[in-house]
């Protein structure tokens, strides 16, 4: 301090630079931002539902987020547990209501590994028709919604408009666009509709067409690009850990396909398929494999169209069906990631406990680790790119 | 030079009171063409869109109509902990701001409401004080998304004002004059190298300066690329997201009335503004109005088309393009624009 006093004001001895640094220090402590807490959640356009995450913002910089899940629980593990298997496939197709047909599939291919039906080839290229079908109507509306979510408005309506020729087709052959519950245990419902091969065929053309449309208007805007590259990397081994699956995981470069690498089923081992991955795990890589693997399906529907089986569609199966003691694990490469259904029977009508492993419950795991450090925007495009549906993660 | 010129003197009270009128209709008008055009009809079509196709029968005339019913229906709503008196003036400064800008607007060498001789200088200063009502709003709703939002605002207002004004000074520096009035008149009756046939529209010299405009304008009115203060995945709606009703419509005609006045500005600087080549006197005051329309649709439908096609930057990139790319661009092109008029 300098020796001239100032009168009035009490006088200290202390070194000129630690005096400023003094000053530095109660300076720092008036800047200091406290934390924010913003409730995301459970309304915000931004998490399809009700997710909540509770983050703690410094800034508009995420410290910690929190997801807070089951505000959408209806309990279905329990409820299989009062029902008949038929009846059980009108509440697993309400899982992942996006791709409700490809949810009955692994639940009725348990029940008939149970009872040691096979359904007939006609059935089960049908039922990979429908499947590949409900895929891509999941991932347009996810080629669409990740538009929206970073900003842009019109591929959001692309997407729902071109998502409808596969909605009408799905309603032509099935009766319902949402909720087919189409599959019986040994079979399906009904053939398919006269003509619909032909129009199949008119839509998955609209279909890539539409892809091509997503690519022109999104992959290759800088200001798309911006706002995903090097955003939300997941690294394989960390997404592997969190129970990542599908397209996610893919994306994060681990080619791993439960259609080609799981246990045979549906008529996935006699077609020819390309699996896509990417290497970067970010979010933009996300994006690109489902692109991708949305035109995989395309042409893969155009292959099954051209080799479908003539016969019967369903197996000989008991009028009242009792399925025997035993216990049954089926895993499919369902649109949101792997689909499991453990299904323990005890020989009555109904099974005696199920548990589902829904694709989205482990994909949002990792939510609190990968949005770290992210600014608020990225986690909307970080949530966006995951692609999750509630009901798939409450059940 | 007083506008409106009246066949007998009317006396100020009235002149002033004919004015208030033609601005305070010309704002909702504006809002409703824009909101028409480009919001129901152009989205529509780029997104095929269908609801907005058909109320009313013939092309969804009555949509816009419906809307504004609907607002006028709608409780309106206070938030528990907002500042109630900030709160119910917010949207009346947004408005208010938009409506100012309209003054030194020409529409033909007598249509003006006031012709001021700082004219650009005014219209940028007013169409910015809109983000105090911005602010206002998202701090006095009590809510963090609103309050985001507004903050989100402000950076970007303030960062956005720079290009914006760069671009005009390389056409105040061609013209001369800050006048709105004066820049039309150095257009029209300016001349490319000797030849005066279509007059001088200074896109020719300042397309960059245009360019900057529009970019720096769409950041203004916080439309896409630039929407981060509503943006609506993230924060709902932003500093928006606690009104209702007949306030959010205040809101509303602020956004489009101050689309319209942007274009109108953007159409007046670069392109001409109601001037005609070949025609003076009464004639350009007649053709004036629909002239100045035309072009400043033109440069609005350009405007609209970027915010239906692009997702939206993030705020530290939006920041970086205005300081790092937008503003030394600007520069330079004052720079240049100074050499060529010294000497040309």
């Amino acid at each position: 301090m300098s020796s001239t006093d100032t009168p009035g004001l009490p006088r200290f001895d202390v070194e000129p630079g630690a005096l400023r640094h003094l000053a530095e220090a109660q300076m720092n402590v008036e800047l200091d931002t406290g934390d924010m807490i913003l409730n995301l959640g459970p309304q915000h356009p931004a998490t399809h539902g009700t997710l909540r995450l509770v983050v703690r913002l410094d800034g508009e910089r995420v410290i910690a987020a929190d997801p807070v899940v089951g505000y959408m629980h209806r309990g279905y593990e329990k409820l299989t547990e009062f029902r008949t298997y038929p009846q059980i496939t009108t509440l697993v197709n309400r899982i992942d209501w996006l791709s409700s047909f490809a949810n009955e599939v692994p639940f009725v291919h348990a029940a008939e590994l149970l009872m040691g039906v096979e359904a007939p080839p006609r059935a089960r290229w049908i039922r990979t028709i429908l499947t590949e079908l409900s895929r891509i109507a999941t991932f347009y509306l996810f080629l669409g919604e990740m538009g929206l979510q970073v900003g842009a408005l019109t591929p959001a309506f692309w997407g729902f408009r071109d998502r409808e020729h596969v909605l009408n087709l799905i309603e032509a052959a099935t009766g319902g666009r949402f909720h087919p519950n189409f599959n019986r245990i040994g079979g399906l419902k009904d053939d398919l509709p006269r003509g619909w091969a032909a129009e199949t065929r008119r839509a998955m053309q609209a279909i890539l067409d539409g892809c091509d449309d997503f690519e022109s208007i999104l992959v290759g805007n800088e200001i798309f690009e911006a706002r995903t590259r090097g955003i939300g990397i997941i690294p394989s081994d960390v997404g592997a850990s969190y129970g990542v699956s599908g397209s996610n995981l893919r994306a994060s470069g681990v080619d791993w396909d439960l259609r080609r690498d799981g246990r045979p089923y549906l008529a996935y081992p006699e077609i020819e398929f390309a699996v896509c991955t990417h290497t970067d795990g970010d979010a933009f890589a996300r994006y690109w494999v489902r692109l991708q693997e949305t035109r995989e399906s395309a042409r893969m529907v155009l292959r099954l169209l051209d080799g479908l089986p003539a016969g019967p569609i369903m197996a000989k199966v008991p009028r009242v069906i009792k399925v025997p003691e035993g216990e049954a694990w089926v895993e499919t490469e369902n649109p949101l990631g792997q689909m499991g259904y453990y299904v323990v029977s005890k020989g009555a009508t109904g099974p005696f406990r199920v548990k589902i492993r829904s694709a989205s419950f482990s994909n949002v795991s990792i939510l609190p680790w990968l949005l770290r450090g992210a600014y608020v925007p990225d986690v909307v495009a970080i949530l966006a790119s995951l692609y999750f549906i509630l009901g798939d993660i409450d059940r | 030079m007083s506008a409106l010129h009246l066949a007998v003197d009317v006396g100020w009270g009235w002149t002033l009171a004919l004015k208030t009128v033609v601005v305070l209709a010309v704002v909702p008008l504006a809002a409703l063409v824009l909101g028409y055009t480009f919001l129901l009809k152009m989205m529509s079509h780029m997104q095929s869109r269908l609801g907005p196709m058909d109320p009313g029968g013939f092309h969804g005339w009555f949509q816009l109509v419906g809307d504004g019913i609907k607002f006028l229906q709608k409780e309106d709503v206070m938030p528990l902990h907002a500042d109630r008196r900030v709160f119910a003036i917010a949207p009346a400064v947004v408005v208010v701001s938009t409506f100012l800008v309209f003054v030194v607007i020409p529409t033909g060498p007598k249509l003006v409401v006031e012709s001021l001789d700082v004219g650009v200088f005014y219209a940028l200063a007013v169409s910015s004080l809109s983000v105090v009502g911005v602010l206002m709003a998202g701090w006095a709703s009590a809510n963090k998304f609103a309050l985001l939002g507004a903050l989100r605002a402000a950076a970007q207002l303030i960062a956005y004002e720079l290009p914006l004004l760069l671009a005009v000074v390389g056409v105040v520096v061609q013209a001369g004059t800050m006048n709105l009035q004066g820049i039309v008149h150095a257009q029209q009756d300016g001349a490319i190298f000797g030849w005066g046939g279509i007059g001088f529209p200074f896109v020719l010299t300042q397309f960059i300066g245009l360019g900057l405009f529009l970019v720096a304008s769409q950041a203004e009115l916080t439309q896409t690329p630039f929407d981060m203060p509503v943006a609506e995945s993230e924060l709902v709606a932003g500093y928006m997201v606690e009104y209702t009703g007949f306030r959010f419509l205040f809101f509303f005609i602020a956004e489009f009335g101050t689309a319209f006045a942007f274009a109108a500005l953007a159409a007046t600087l670069f392109l001409g503004g109601w001037a005609v080549p070949w025609v003076h006197g009464t004639a350009a005051d007649v053709l004036g109005v629909p002239v100045l329309f035309a072009k400043l649709m033109l440069v609005a439908f350009v405007m609209f088309w970027v915010r239906f096609t692009y997702p939206r930057l993030r705020e530290d990139q939006l920041q970086a393009l205005a300081w790092k790319v937008l503003i030394p661009i600007g520069l330079a092109n004052v720079v240049v624009t100074g050499i060529f008029k010294v000497a040309f």
